[in-house]
């Protein structure tokens, strides 16, 4: 017990929806730790359980049909779901902050930026009108807004997509959080503005020492802005590691097919890509065994014996080398075929 | 089915073509402005190629895919296909036209209609253009959901049934129905997972081989549009900024935009992290676009001329390449950065 506790530590999370078909598990025990400094990528499709286990972390799951049935969610210590809702609320924007795909989900209609940011600087510092305009224009030219002192007095309508992006960061950073939620934050936005923003979110980082969780369907994204990631699917963490790790050799079949499937630079339709066949599993029926084995490309070279193991016995997240896998049969090195891999740096860096 | 046909035979010719669209306002709601959605753009399409177009939103790809086929009315300009003007015609030509030319869409989730069963959907083309009798009908349909993957019993299901790549296998099937010669996809694979996407992209690509037919697929996404184009345009703005063959654009780059756009690509490589200062600024509205280049409010390499001087479309380098396609860029400073 050497290393201070980490800053966020989720436990065997476990997350479920009430539908008319019944309950639905959208996240089947994950956990998973971020340090200060430190940003962890969640990437998956459509589904897998990601986005609701970033709103789990600020308890922001709608409730009902969401029930948060297990698992725990410890801040500096503290367990979020044992807290009161004042105890919340106050952890809430203070200490950790969250942007969404959408800014809208954070900004109000009706005010203006200023007045927005006013109240928050208002409860959290006590700042007057005066103080509060102040901070707030310098904020927005930190994020990178042309003409500040103008646009601080427009209403979100007012602002393109990539300002109100921008505005939303600078109000989830008012407070300066220790950990900051990004929900694929840059999804609805052009490329460039994209890499915008993603250079704002790292160089806010690293100057404010905050942890960043990254939600994201995007391996590209995770591999610019990452320093761990953790693949999910159908509801469960299926790898976590290292980002140069994992995509100089990922040992889950799932997300070698993740990677594979990317449109490659000098990559043309003269050949076929890559695909992971078939669709994603219910999870109101979720397969028994391995969840990915009815699309597993792995599974499918093993011999019999090997595969009834996938179907029939559920693969634990697993210490394998230096990284978490949840696959009774990890790839091997010489399966792990993404053309342009790199092999990790050699070792001897002593 | 002759691959040695495909090449020179170029099946689609655009030549100035303009979709303005009136900004109305005052007191008798009169035209008080424009919004210049697609500005003067020319372009040509192979017959059995792909044409990839791309840019950010608002650079009027989407206009330009929908004006091709007279969904939207162009303002200006002609839009040859296999030597026909379809911009200027009109009843029953237009109707024939119109049969050889489909369209799929982004969201497969609202361009299929949540009452019709997924064999009427595919069969509803045929009925319009009253093709065959209601026994060929149904076989055709049969075939076409084979053709894209689809098992036999989908015909009876509903939309809302299947998945969104699913769904975008619905629609290619409707617009295979007719068997058309072009097909204008605009960002069809942009809703869809990576593993899902890379399905539909290989679908895509198997039915332009086996079929000889010609796409024009619009995208944001560069890589794809790398993947599946023969010849890719850049739009900014309302214009094309630059053209030429998949390998030369990707390889030489010439114009600013096209250099920032592939650039800014996330690489699914932690190990080729960007260094490069990303593109500062936002496309400006293209109501009152700037005078000049108008991409030069944005470009680190304006100077005063860029301001004042409408860049052409010039050949890149010695223009033509190895079998006579050619790369352009609308760029004063060409060959100087």
């Amino acid at each position: 017990m050497t290393s201070p506790p980490p800053l966020l530590e989720v436990d065997n999370l476990q997350v479920a929806f009430e539908t008319e078909d019944g309950l639905l598990h959208a996240v089947d025990g994950v956990s998973f730790q971020v340090d200060s400094g430190r940003t962890l990528g969640i990437v998956g499709e459509s589904g897998c359980g990601k986005s609701v286990t970033a709103s789990s972390i600020l308890r922001l799951v709608p409730s009902p049909p969401g029930r948060i049935l297990g698992g725990e969610i410890r801040f500096a210590g503290t367990d979020i779901l044992q807290l009161t809702i004042e105890e919340l609320s106050h952890i809430r924007g203070n200490e950790i902050s969250m942007i969404f795909q959408d800014p809208m989900t954070s900004l109000n209609p009706v005010f203006t930026v200023e007045k927005q940011m006013g109240e928050v600087l208002d409860l959290r510092f006590g700042f007057k009108k005066r103080e509060a305009r102040a901070r707030s224009v310098e904020m927005l030219r930190t994020v990178g807004i042309a003409e500040p002192e103008a646009r601080v007095t427009s209403y979100p309508h007012e602002l393109s997509g990539g300002m109100k992006q921008r505005v939303m960061i600078a109000m989830a950073l008012l407070c300066e959080p220790k950990l900051l939620i990004a929900d694929e934050p840059t999804t609805a936005l052009d490329v460039t503005i994209q890499a915008q923003i993603l250079n704002l979110i790292k160089e806010l980082q690293e100057r404010t020492g905050a942890a960043v969780i990254f939600i994201t369907h995007d391996m590209g994204v995770i591999a610019e802005t990452c320093d761990e990631v953790a693949v999910m699917y159908a509801g469960r963490v299926v790898e976590q590691g290292e980002v140069v790790e994992i995509f100089g050799r990922s040992k889950h079949p799932y997300t070698l097919g993740l990677l594979e499937s990317i449109p490659r630079k000098g990559v043309t339709k003269k050949s076929d890509l890559p695909t992971i066949e078939g669709l994603v599993p219910s999870l109101f029926h979720p397969p028994k065994g391995c969840r990915f084995a009815p699309r597993c490309a792995k599974r499918e070279r093993l011999g019999e014996v090997d595969q009834s193991r996938c179907f029939g016995e559920d693969p634990s997240l697993r210490l394998v080398d230096d990284g978490l896998v949840a696959c009774h049969f990890p790839l091997e090195e010489a399966e792990f075929t993404i053309g342009r891999a790199v092999t990790p740096p050699a070792g001897g860096t002593g | 089915m002759s691959p040695s046909g495909n090449g020179s035979d170029p099946i689609l010719v655009v030549e100035g073509l303009k979709k303005y669209y009136p900004i109305r306002g005052g007191v008798l709601g009169g035209k008080v402005g424009e919004v210049r959605a697609v500005d003067g753009v020319s372009f040509s399409v192979r017959r059995g190629e792909t044409l990839g177009l791309v840019g950010e939103s608002g650079c009027g790809k989407s206009t330009l895919g929908r004006a091709l086929n007279r969904l939207e009315e162009p303002t200006d300009g002609t839009v040859l296909f296999e030597g026909k003007d379809i911009a200027h015609a009109s009843g029953k030509e237009l109707l024939r036209l119109r049969r050889d030319i489909q369209m799929i869409f982004q969201d497969p989730y609202s361009s299929l209609n949540p009452r019709m069963t997924i064999g009427e959907i595919v069969r509803e083309p045929l009925l319009v253009h009253r093709m065959g009798t209601k026994v060929e009908q149904v076989k055709k349909v049969r075939d076409l959901l084979e053709i894209v993957g689809l098992a036999g019993d989908t015909l009876g299901r509903y939309p809302h049934e299947f998945s969104g790549g699913q769904r975008q296998r619905v629609g290619l099937a409707r617009a295979l129905a007719l068997e058309p010669k072009l097909v204008i996809a605009d960002e069809p694979v942009s809703a869809l997972d990576v593993s899902v996407q890379s399905q539909v992209l290989n679908l895509m690509v198997r039915l332009q081989r086996e079929r000889n037919l010609t796409y024009v697929f619009i995208s944001h996404d560069l890589s794809v549009v790398e993947y599946i184009s023969d010849t890719i345009a850049i739009m900014y703005l309302g214009k094309i900024v630059e053209v030429g063959p998949v390998e030369s654009i990707f390889e030489r780059p010439v114009h600013p935009y096209t250099r920032a756009l592939i650039e800014a690509i996330p690489i699914p490589d932690p190990r080729s992290r960007h260094k490069a200062v990303p593109l500062e600024g936002e496309a400006p509205s293209p109501v009152s676009p700037p005078a000049g280049c108008p991409f030069h409010p944005r470009c680190p390499y304006a100077i005063a001329a860029c301001r004042e001087t409408l860049p052409l479309l010039e050949a890149v380098g010695s223009g033509e390449e190895d079998d006579g396609r050619e790369h352009l860029a609308a760029c004063i400073r060409q060959g100087e950065v």
